[in-house]
């Protein structure tokens, strides 16, 4: 008996159970192998829509499904919180004394926001990693009558890189709809020495900032929260008074993994480019947010690294070497991009291309409003 | 010691990361040292040898020199404030 189980219900876990049962069926079938997810709380949240939610064209209930709906029958659901992984005796404990055995894990364990590392900022800032966080910044915005929107990132890396800008973008449109933008000022501020990470999407957001009159702040890493002089302040030595702020939390990597010895303090995985092994552990492989891989944190990633896990596990069970087109990943991440005013654009790269974006169009806007509302139907159940 | 003869207290090894990782490395070096510390970066991506120095300015700090190595580049740097 081959026991997989996968630590984490999103995307990736998700997807990585679904795919690994149709290729394993005849094993599961004749009890030869099993797949068993665990969640914390057996639901499974789209969090790209959050965004939305601050942008006041999103539900929270539209962003949430049973975890149990979007899984094959064949996968088993552990509801619970995994609460130490020991790697010798190869063992899951999860919360209330139940042990699962494995012989191959999958750590699909995501990332979580630490808004408590910088001092106020859960009373200053606002943000929208989080149905409750967004709807209070739709409230914020709602009550904003102008002054100075300082926008921003309080710590590297964090889940979907675009969405700073995007959220920039959108709120100046926003804002020019209700003809507050003339009595407002937007800044964005940016931790390394351009807009984005990758050069190119720089190249391309940069002339779009300056379009809209939003100010770019480089090297602007987020040092202090000043709730007195209402100021944002950096270590490299600036600061900016702001009416509303708006912050990037800073993100980890789940405890548990560090508390295994898997992972360092910040609990990103160490995971092989192409394997996704979890570096000296060839049991253990991970994918999504939760590698230390130099690629972007969001559901795409785990998108396309999940069929690489399901055919290298289902490998290693069947006793074979990977074949077929998922054998290595090759970094590949695909996802749009907001500019506002309707129009959007597509970054789609690996670890050998950067992304050459399109020039902002209505089709890619309206590409990603149908993504998110077929990805139920799609995503999770290994259908695109 | 290091090609330039400098002592170093702190060595950050950030091969095989890539940007913007060893500037971030180097930052959290930064907040966790003491005035006057000597910073070693190893970075193997070419964007960190002009990054890195830009950064170094914006921050007030020192940049004492950039080595070519086996493969990649040592940044040192000097804290300042």
């Amino acid at each position: 008996m081959q026991r997989i189980v996968v630590l984490g219900g999103g995307v990736g876990g998700t997807l990585v159970a679904n795919l690994l049962v149709r290729k394993l069926k005849s094993e599961i079938d004749r009890g030869n192998a099993s797949v068993t997810v665990v969640d914390e709380k057996g639901e499974h949240i789209y969090q790209p829509g959050f965004m939305y939610i601050a942008m006041g064209n999103e539900k929270p209930e539209r962003l949430k499904r049973s975890e149990r709906s979007l899984l094959d029958d064949r996968v088993r659901l552990e509801v619970g919180r995994a609460a130490k992984i020991d790697v010798e005796k190869r063992t899951v404990s999860l919360d209330g004394d139940r042990v699962l055995d494995y012989d191959q894990l999958i750590l699909a364990t995501g990332s979580r926001i630490v808004p408590e590392e910088i001092e106020h900022f859960e009373t200053e800032a606002h943000h929208f990693y989080g149905a409750d966080a967004a709807a209070r910044l739709r409230s914020a915005l709602d009550a904003f009558n102008g002054g100075r929107i300082v926008i921003g990132i309080a710590g590297m890396p964090y889940k979907c890189p675009p969405a700073p800008l995007e959220v920039s973008f959108l709120i100046e449109h926003e804002l020019r709809q209700r003809g507050l933008r003339k009595k407002t000022e937007m800044h964005y501020c940016s931790p390394i020495g351009r807009a984005f990470t990758i050069e190119s999407v720089s190249e391309m957001a940069t002339p779009i900032l300056e379009e809209k009159g939003i100010e770019l702040h480089t090297f602007f890493n987020v040092e202090t929260i000043d709730p007195e002089r209402k100021l944002v302040q950096s270590l490299e030595g600036e600061e900016l008074p702001y009416d509303l702020l708006v912050l990037v939390p800073p993100h980890r990597g789940a405890q548990v993994v560090v508390d295994a010895g898997l992972a360092p303090p910040s609990g990103w995985l160490p995971t092989d480019h192409h394997t996704l092994e979890v570096k000296g552990h060839p049991e253990i492989h991970a994918l999504g947010d939760a590698t230390d891989l130099p690629l972007s944190k969001a559901g795409s990633t785990a998108h396309f690294e999940a069929p690489v896990v399901a055919e290298r596990v289902a490998a290693a069970v069947r006793g074979r070497q990977p074949h077929g087109k998922h054998a290595r990943y090759e970094g590949k991440v695909m996802c749009f991009f907001e500019v506002g005013d309707g129009k959007g654009t597509l970054l789609q790269f690996d670890y050998e291309h950067p992304p050459r974006p399109p020039k902002p169009n209505r089709l890619w806007h309206l590409g990603k409003i149908v993504f998110n509302k077929t990805y139920w139907h799609t995503v999770p159940r290994g259908r695109i | 010691m290091n090609v330039l003869e400098v002592p170093i207290n702190r060595t950050i090894d950030a091969r095989g990361s890539y940007c913007p990782g060893p500037l971030m490395e180097l930052i959290r070096a930064i907040r966790e040292g003491q005035v006057g510390d000597m910073i070693a970066v190893w970075s193997s991506d070419s964007g960190s040898r002009l990054d890195i120095p830009k950064w170094i300015e914006k921050a007030g700090h020192r940049l004492v020199g950039v080595e070519t190595r086996d493969g990649y580049d040592e940044i040192i740097v000097e804290k300042l404030r």
